[in-house]
């Protein structure tokens, strides 16, 4: 059952339109991620369904009641909504203690001060600031702020949560530990959350099912973390989603010949009869080796990052990057020298039309 | 399960921003369109020759110049004498730095009329204690120097004016990241190349900015030249307008006069306005950010202890020999006499704070008009401030525009503008009470608290206020338990930054006082007018004791608010 | 041949001790980096070379010149040791244009006009900056302020290129393009490198040599390779990319894992050496453990607690006991599922002294 629905929402700020006519919908009970670059509207999206902005045109229904509609003149505001919101920069109130911050909410609805105390004292426990719970924002690390706005949005036992970069202030490692966390509390505690966030990473771990967007405001598609990173609908989900190498392909009567060279591509031909194509591939799906059948290359530039080895291949004109485990390549011989020539084939290979891809090398 | 519960309303915000534009309209705008009104449009027609013909007066065009002699004078010699004791405390090994750095901000704090009284009473010509001691004796023939001249007045103003440039320059220096100067020293250039291509180069924004601050202050300033130059019959824009309307007790040609000047003052200063908001926008550099070290000193090497000398006797000079001789003064029996323990009492203090009833009334009055004009503005300036910087709300243009207003409308101009719109024309007569006083008083300091206040405001992020709405918090209840907590700093910094400068205020004052209506400074000013020096100087001391009580209980607060 | 030599350097600041008698020497052309953590005193030596900071004791030569010795109370100031150096943020100087701020090492040293012209341009070349040489550089990205930076570096051919933390202030994606670009530009003039960062991966990827310090202590110094291979200690080991470390306990001639117990398999049997000397830390490496049957003698037992799709690679906790041990696979390997049982093999297990 859906429990937010978007139907048809525009949203444009003067002359500049973040959003045409979008629909999308979210089920109950899920973890879903609006996932795209910087500037593409997701946080205004998230922003009109809190309620902090109003859509031009279009209808935003939270459990079945609109709560947005421009025609008809319905407008809820963001405290009669009823949902837990966590911002990027944290937005826990400094003059307030971590246990004023997350009594807040309930302080708002005059709940009895017992059932209060109570209550905070839960949410404060489950988020591991127990002890804290005095101390003043200043007081406490960027991480630890971040657990208190989440105690604070989950206090009031809404069971819709919208996050909006909740993690893009911290460092790597909290960043880490944070993105499973959030995972638990919703599993735990079975809400909603709606999360937004230009990490693919972060997505692609918390995630049932994710929204890509793209620079225009539009989805590109929809579907689980699997779907999304082996079945891209296009090459801009494909590209977003990790390094992405695209592989200029031209058919030549019945053959498909790799960059400027003569090389046959050693996967199965595209359907279709375009003369020009693009072969997609990760990184991981490219199998080097010293001698053998596939594509032969040069290896241009070989970095060693401790765990893995990057490699920089060329292939007649075209470029492609490959990695492998440092323990994988030293046991089996795979550690090449710039300027080393090596054989390639490949895992895994995806076709895109040289058309599509090229929107996304312009963008 | 709902989530939802109710619709909103629309509504509070339209009101609160009707209150905003209704104040400052009413306080500001309204009198400052009846000057300029008053200064173009003469029966019922719109006349620009005679504005003109007022402008080449003689006399006129004599105040208009000398108010820009005077402005660049001072501007220019604070610019030079700010940025170096910044350079110097910022940049150098010089000792005592911190010392030396609070030391400089003191004339901040003393009232540059109180100043000039001292300096009158030290340097003029024939009675000045420095003078007599070089003509009684060291054979002088004159006097060696003579404060009431055009110089003797820049002087004396750059002395208490050139820590706006200083605490600019200084603030841009110590937040500049010093790699800047670092990867131009690793280029291969010397310390004094670095300060001369680099260092000053990138702190000039700060440098201007503090400038035209001065040149704004300085244009529009009355003390000052009403102390030392009246003597010689040196004008300015402020005091020609005093004196044309206290001569003529408001005659209808002196208030012409007074609407012609005080508009070209409005201009000029909305010029230095809008020329600082250009610089500070389009060449302000990003200059602030990464790692912190601490920045390169300049070993002065074997001027080290004669510039700590030079800063020592600068300081002792500008700041403690005045104030020596303001004390001193005032405890005199009279004026003339020497400085011995049987002539020095402290009679003149003890007579004007418990028997003199003019200036018992003259400190009660100052205060009680600081503390009302400070409260009503502080509550007045959070709330437009808020609309301005945090509302989205239809019309806010209006505002932001009006906000700008008591930014660029000098105290004489608002002195002048409320004659004109509260002397009775209008169905409301406040002239000769206190009431028009608190009016000016709130319409001169407005410009303070939207400063403070919206400061304050920008540092609470939009989110604070949307993360309460989403917690259930009404927008009432979000200013209420959220924006007003976080604030209340600004509106306490606002709230002393209107108190101690009213409790000196001289400008508005003068042009607006009564006898019974006296303030502190126009006490101190009438009575050294009328040759009352020892009274006057005893009152200014009491106002120095006031100023500096006040200060460091600001400066406590703001401490261990920032702690 | 040794061309930055650093003799017995120590920076005192205080009581505290920032470097700890530190012996280097750096090769010409050669990239070395110092990597560890803030506060490592990794950038007080950096700035100590470039003339920022004074020595407490210790020597520096570049070539056959003394640069600083506070025993013989010599000190050349920065502005003499000819060196290039580019800052984390940029310190490129927004009154100038990009071009000025290339040409201004050039202008101090009072090269003819022309000769000023010809290596400003060889510079914003090699940094493709020409088409935007009359722009302020404040108008550039990140990435085009540390270009600007770089070329002004370049401009005078420095012999040794100091970088600290050059790239911390870009984005992933910039961070790495232009790694190799310094890479490039090394190449092309030779100028020998010293790098200070507290990214391995980047330490790794650049460098010839690595130094990791700790509290102003030398840990290790070793080529990429080596460090990862045979790290000097624990603490390398744990800053070198990801890391297990497994609490493992001797006794009666049997090892477990702390709160475990399950005999330990053969293949993880402590080295004689170490046993017997209380606690012991079995470290390992996310992308080194393979899941096993359990018919497999080598296999420890587990159970999965976590699994993430994070792209390429899938990433498990499993839980051993008490204690837990990340997994990092390919997406490709088929893993067990969430809450299963699965066995572990450890393909290149360490062994350290564990802390009591």
């Amino acid at each position: 059952m859906e429990i937010i629905r978007i139907e048809g929402i525009s949203k444009s700020y003067g002359k500049h339109q973040v959003h045409k006519d979008l629909t999308l919908s979210i089920e109950r009970g899920e973890c879903f991620t609006l996932l795209g670059p910087s500037g593409c509207g997701k946080t205004v999206l998230l922003r009109l369904i809190a309620g902090f902005e109003t859509p031009d045109a279009g209808k935003i229904f939270i459990d079945n009641q609109v709560v947005a509609d421009p025609v008809a003149g319905i407008f809820f505001s963001p405290e009669s909504r009823g949902l837990g919101v966590v911002f990027q920069d944290y937005a826990v109130w400094p003059h307030l203690s971590v246990f004023d911050n997350v009594g807040f909410p309930l302080k708002i609805a005059k709940r009895p001060k017992n059932e209060l105390r109570d209550r905070v004292m839960e949410m404060i426990e489950l988020v591991g600031m127990k002890g804290l719970e005095n101390r003043l924002p200043s007081e406490l690390s960027g991480g630890q702020q971040q657990r208190v706005a989440l105690a604070r949005a989950l206090v009031a036992n809404s069971s819709l949560m919208l996050l909006d970069e909740p993690l893009t202030n911290l460092d790597a490692n909290l960043r880490e530990e944070m993105r499973f966390e959030i995972k638990e509390l919703q599993r735990k505690l079975n809400i909603t959350v709606l999360y937004v966030t230009h990490d693919q990473e972060v997505a692609l771990a918390i995630s049932d099912r994710l929204a890509i967007m793209d620079e225009f405001g539009r989805i590109r598609q929809t579907g689980n973390p699997w779907e999304i990173f082996e079945r891209p609908a296009d090459p801009f989900v494909f590209n977003f989603m990790g390094i992405a190498n695209f592989v200029p392909v031209r058919r030549v009567g019945d053959a498909y010949l790799v960059g400027s060279g003569e090389q046959l591509i050693p996967w199965e031909p595209p359907r279709g009869d375009a003369p020009e194509w693009v072969a997609g591939f990760r990184p991981s799906d490219v199998q080097i080796a010293p001698t053998g059948t596939g594509l032969r290359g040069i290896v241009k530039r070989a970095s060693f990052l401790g765990a893995m080895i990057d490699y920089l291949i060329e292939v007649d004109g075209a470029h492609l990057r490959t990695s492998i485990e440092t323990h994988e390549a030293m046991s089996k011989g795979l550690m090449f020298k710039e300027g080393e020539t090596c054989v390639i084939s490949f895992r895994d290979l995806l076709w895109f039309n040289a058309e599509s891809l090229a929107e996304v090398v312009k963008a | 399960m709902s989530v939802i519960t109710q619709k909103s309303r629309f509504g509070a915000a339209q009101i609160i921003l009707f209150f905003s534009i209704a104040i400052l309209v009413i306080l500001v705008a309204f009198p400052v369109l009846l000057i300029f009104f008053n200064a173009f449009w003469v029966n019922g027609e719109f006349n620009i020759r005679d504005v003109a013909k007022i402008i080449l007066e003689p006399e006129t065009y004599q105040a208009l110049t000398n108010s820009l002699i005077i402005a660049s004078g001072t501007t220019i010699g604070s610019t030079i004498v700010g940025t170096f004791f910044a350079w110097l405390v910022t940049r150098t090994d010089l000792p005592y730095k911190s010392f030396m750095k609070s030391m400089f901000l003191v004339p901040f704090m003393l009232p540059s009329f109180i100043g000039a009284l001292a300096w009158k009473m030290l340097l003029s010509p024939n009675a000045g204690f420095i003078n007599k001691f070089f003509m009684n004796n060291l054979g002088f023939e004159g006097p060696i120097f003579n404060i009431y001249s055009y110089l003797g007045i820049v002087l004396v103003e750059v002395m208490y004016l050139f820590p706006f440039v200083f605490i600019q320059v200084c603030g841009a220096l110590e937040r500049m990241d010093p790699t800047l100067e670092e990867s131009a020293r690793i280029s291969g250039a010397g310390l004094f190349t670095i300060t001369r291509k680099i260092t000053i180069p990138l702190v000039m924004p700060s440098i201007l900015s503090g400038a035209l601050l001065i040149m704004l202050y300085s244009m529009a300033h009355f003390g000052t030249v009403a102390v030392l130059g009246i003597e010689n019959g040196i004008f300015n824009i402020p005091t020609l307008i005093y004196q044309r309307i206290h001569q003529s007790a408001g005659s209808f040609a002196s208030i012409r006069t007074g609407t012609v000047l005080a508009t070209v003052l409005v201009i000029t200063a909305a010029l230095i306005i809008w020329l600082q908001g250009k610089i500070l926008t389009k060449g302000h550099y990003q200059i602030i950010g990464g790692k912190s070290f601490r920045p390169m000193e300049l070993k002065l090497r074997a001027l080290r202890i004669p510039l700590l000398i030079f800063c020592l006797v600068y300081i002792a000079f500008t700041i403690v020999l005045p104030t020596a001789v303001i004390f001193l003064v005032g405890g005199l029996k009279t004026y003339g006499l020497a400085f011995t323990w049987e002539n020095l009492s402290l009679d003149n203090y003890k007579f004007i704070l418990f028997d003199y009833k003019l200036t018992k009334d003259a400190i009660w009055n100052s205060i009680t008009l600081g503390l009302g004009a400070a409260v009503i503005t502080m509550f007045a300036g959070v709330m437009i401030s808020y609309v301005i910087v945090k509302m989205k709300v239809r019309g806010k243009g209006i505002l932001e525009f009006l906000g700008m207003l008591p930014f660029s409308v000098p105290g004489s101009v608002i002195a002048l503008g409320v004659i004109l719109a509260w002397s009775g024309q209008f169905g409301i007569n406040l002239y000769n009470t206190v009431w028009i006083i608190l009016v000016a008083y709130i319409a001169r300091y407005m410009a303070f608290s939207l400063k403070a206040n919206s400061a304050a405001l920008e540092q609470v992020h939009d989110s604070l206020v949307e993360a309460a709405r989403s917690c259930g918090a009404t927008m009432w209840q979000s200013l209420k338990y959220i924006v007003l907590p976080l604030v209340r700093p600004g509106m306490l910094a606002a709230f002393f930054l209107i108190f101690l400068p009213s409790l000196r205020e001289l400008t508005v004052s003068i042009m607006l006082y009564s006898p019974t209506t006296r303030t502190i400074g126009v006490a101190i000013y009438t009575l050294n007018e009328d040759g009352e020096t020892v009274i006057s100087a005893a009152l200014a001391g009491i106002a120095l004791i006031l100023i500096i009580v006040g200060q460091t209980l600001i400066n406590r607060f703001t401490r261990k608010a920032g702690a | 041949m040794s061309h930055v030599r650093l003799v017995n350097v120590t920076k005192k600041f205080g009581d505290v001790t920032a470097v700890n008698s530190l012996n280097l020497e750096i090769g010409k052309g050669e990239c070395f980096s110092m990597l560890g953590p803030s506060g490592c005193g990794k950038t007080t030596t950096l700035r100590m070379v470039a003339g920022f900071e004074d020595l407490s004791e210790g020597e520096i030569h570049v070539g056959e010149r003394l640069i600083s010795s506070p025993q013989r109370n010599y000190y050349l100031p920065p502005e003499k040791r000819n060196f290039g150096m580019v800052f984390q943020a940029f310190a490129v100087w927004p009154h100038l244009s990009v071009y000025d701020n290339v040409a201004f090492p050039l202008q101090i040293r009072k090269f003819s006009a022309a000769e000023i012209d010809k290596r400003t341009k060889d510079a914003l070349r090699s940094t493709n900056l020409l088409s935007v040489a009359d722009d302020s550089p404040a108008d550039l990205s990140g990435g085009g302020k540390q270009r600007v930076a770089l070329a002004r570096a370049l401009a005078i051919n420095p012999d040794v290129m100091l970088l600290d933390e050059p790239l911390s202030s870009l984005d992933p994606h910039l961070r790495e393009e232009m790694r190799f670009e310094i890479k490039d530009l090394q190449r092309k003039y030779g100028f020998s490198i010293i790098y200070v960062t507290h990214d391995q991966a980047e330490a790794m990827a650049l460098s010839d040599r690595i130094l990791v310090m700790k509290l102003g202590v030398v840990q290790q110094i070793d080529t990429p390779l080596e460090v990862y291979n045979k790290p000097a200690n624990k603490f390398v080991f744990s800053f070198i990319g990801l890391s297990n470390f497994l609490d493992i306990v001797w006794e009666d001639g049997r090892a477990f894992a702390r709160g475990d117990t399950t005999t330990l398999p053969e293949m993880l049997i402590p080295p004689e050496s170490m046993r017997g000397s209380g606690a012991l830390s079995l470290a390992s490496r996310p992308s080194e453990i393979d899941f096993v049957s359990e018919t497999e003698e080598c296999g420890l037992r587990g159970i999965v607690s976590r699994k993430a799709l994070l792209g390429e690679i899938i990433d498990y906790k499993v839980k051993i006991g008490a204690q837990e041990v990340r997994i990092q696979k390919g997406r490709r390997d088929p893993g067990p599922e969430l809450g299963a049982a699965c066995y572990l093999r450890f393909l290149r297990p360490f062994w350290y002294a564990g802390e009591e």
